[in-house]
């Protein structure tokens, strides 16, 4: 089971609940983590994994052998994303705008165009006492996260419980990294930013038909209007973390919940449990 | 004019909380809200909108079936796996056309999608641009760049002398477009493991593009040894530490009043935020010269 753990709105928590999440279950099941947050991965800081294989992320972008070219166009003709432009007789690669598709080499008369691997980051994978982890690094500087998302959920190993940790937005790496879940995971703040970025986030789960739920971080003041909108939704709200400057101490310092508080691994076992019923009742619906 | 964008790397950090109270400071500024695809901004500016215009972009590919002939060879080119059993998966697809392209039976034609809108504002601080990527849409990007373009082209016509951008987490591709050619980038952080990962990170794209950036530690008081490493961090890098805000529930108390923080208290924390602006408009200033 594929559980997503996403938001909307940055900063609300994602990565507190994954990793207390996934520290959890550990002892039970066999579990996953997964940081899809390529472009700001932080579970590891808190898990602090022993990195066994590491592998470069690479992008295939073309290149023009310019002695075979006839700078007919064709390729800067088919490219969607005008990667590359004939100007007389030269041919200019822009690699930063290139997605890979493979279009220009494919449909080039004179066959002058091949490609080659553009490192855009890296994946890495590794354990944490008896639990899997994988996570991804786009490079600094590289505006692409997709590609990265992609190969770091192909390390997925679907036959336990599968936590994934997804970037802040409801674009395109969000999208990447939560389709193919069971389950997502809302964590939202009782703020009007909160409220505001947890619609948008359901509206994006909705899309993908994947059923959800919310967890209320920092709950306290200001709760009611995020219950109201779950009541009128008909989401659950399946666990609540209260506004505690001894939690976001224990945050700072890269201390997870359940390590720093462990009457809280009771709170994240029953919230999978509940999770898990939702998904097999939904399977079952989907049955019948 | 010159542009100030508001960067932080890590969510959560407080850039729409700041950039909401820069906005009540200036007194001539164009506001740009760069996180399209979950923006917060006009929560506080309480806009009212004056122009809305479509964001045409990215494209998907169709599949006709009545002309196809089954022969897979677009399944085959895809490298974004979309194509399955002759239908498109219109999530998966990147628009890059060359099923398109390729299809011997012309079955296959590339539409254009409404990807989100744009807003051009009033509020009571100045226009506002803002907009909203539909959900689960690409070129987030390209939504940015014609949100500061639209910015710049008010404070050109308006003769401002600012551009407050608030931009979105991360580094990759809405950030990047909201970094180039700005003046200064503010960033945001937090004495917090991730917060410190974050801004590296973040200020290794500000080096990339040549934007010269300062730093702002939100929380401060959240835990002191983190704020000290922060600040030897930003000493070895060549980055100012130019503001500490303390931790105070005045942000989330005037958040829940739907008011910049500078507006709805007057208090230590409001004259921090102050000083912070006189060092960005000075900044800015300085660069002009």
């Amino acid at each position: 089971m594929i559980i997503s753990i996403a938001s909307g709105k940055g900063g609300t928590g994602k990565t507190l609940v994954a990793t207390s999440l996934a520290l959890a279950l550990r002892d039970r099941d066999r579990v996953q983590l997964v940081d899809c947050d390529v472009e700001e991965p932080n579970a590891h800081i808190f898990i602090k994994p022993a990195i066994s294989y590491s592998e470069a992320v690479s992008i295939p972008v073309p290149v023009v052998a310019e002695d075979k070219c006839s700078y007919c166009g064709k390729c800067a003709e088919v490219c969607a994303y005008n990667a590359i432009a004939v100007i007389g007789r030269r041919v200019l690669v822009f690699p930063e705008l290139c997605h890979g598709c493979g279009a220009c080499s494919y449909l080039c008369p004179e066959k002058a165009i091949s490609e080659h691997g553009k490192e855009i980051g890296v994946i890495e994978t590794g354990r944490s006492g008896g639990m899997a982890f994988a996570h991804g690094r786009l490079a600094v500087g590289e505006a692409m996260a997709p590609p990265i998302i992609r190969d770091v959920k192909s390390q997925i190993n679907n036959n336990g419980t599968v936590i994934v940790d997804v970037p802040p937005g409801t674009s395109c790496p969000v999208v990447e990294s939560v389709k193919d879940s069971d389950f997502c995971l809302l964590v939202t703040e009782p703020t009007p930013f909160g409220l505001n970025d947890l619609a948008l986030a359901v509206e994006m789960v909705r899309a993908l038909d994947i059923p959800c739920g919310v967890v209320l971080n920092r709950a306290g003041e200001g709760d009611s209007q995020i219950e109201e909108y779950c009541r009128k939704e008909r989401i659950p709200v399946m666990l609540r973390i209260p506004l505690d400057t001894d939690i976001a101490r224990l945050y700072s310092g890269g201390i997870t919940l359940v390590d720093g508080m462990p009457q809280w691994r009771e709170g994240f076992v029953r919230l999978f449990n509940q999770i898990e019923e939702m998904v097999h009742e939904r399977s079952r619906d989907t049955e019948r | 004019m010159k542009e100030v964008v508001i960067l932080s790397g890590k969510g959560g950090t407080g850039k729409t909380s700041l950039v909401g109270s820069f906005a009540a400071l200036a007194r001539s500024a164009v506001l740009a809200d760069c996180d399209v695809d979950a923006a917060d901004l006009h929560l506080l500016l309480n806009p009212s909108v004056k122009e809305t215009l479509d964001f045409w972009s990215g494209q998907v590919a169709v599949i006709d079936n009545e002309k196809c002939t089954h022969c897979e060879l677009c399944q085959e080119v895809c490298r974004f796996d979309a194509i399955h059993d002759f239908r498109v998966d219109s999530v998966s697809c990147e628009g890059c056309g060359f099923c398109y392209q390729v299809c011997p039976a012309e079955a296959i034609s590339i539409r254009e999608c409404l990807s989100g809108r744009w807003f051009v504002s009033d509020t009571k601080y100045g226009s506002l641009v803002h907009a909203r990527l539909g959900v689960a849409q690409e070129n987030s990007g390209k939504l940015v760049a014609l949100v500061r373009q639209k910015a710049r082209q008010i404070a050109e016509k308006q003769g401002l002398d600012y551009i407050i951008s608030d931009g979105p987490p991360g580094i990759g591709c809405p950030v990047i477009s909201s970094l180039t050619n700005a003046n200064l980038a503010l960033l945001v952080t937090e004495p917090t493991l991730s917060g410190m990962h974050d801004l590296d990170r973040v200020l290794g794209v500000c080096r990339h593009f040549g934007v010269p950036a300062a730093v702002c530690i939100n929380k401060f008081d959240l835990n002191d040894d983190n704020t000290r490493q922060i600040e030897s961090y930003c000493l070895e890098q060549g980055v100012a530490v130019v503001s500490r805000i303390p931790f105070d529930n005045i942000f989330t108390e005037a958040l829940a009043h739907e008011q910049p923080v500078v507006e709805y208290a007057q208090s230590e924390i409001t004259s921090t935020i102050r000083s912070l602006w006189q060092y960005i408009t000075h900044a800015l200033e300085e660069e002009r010269r």
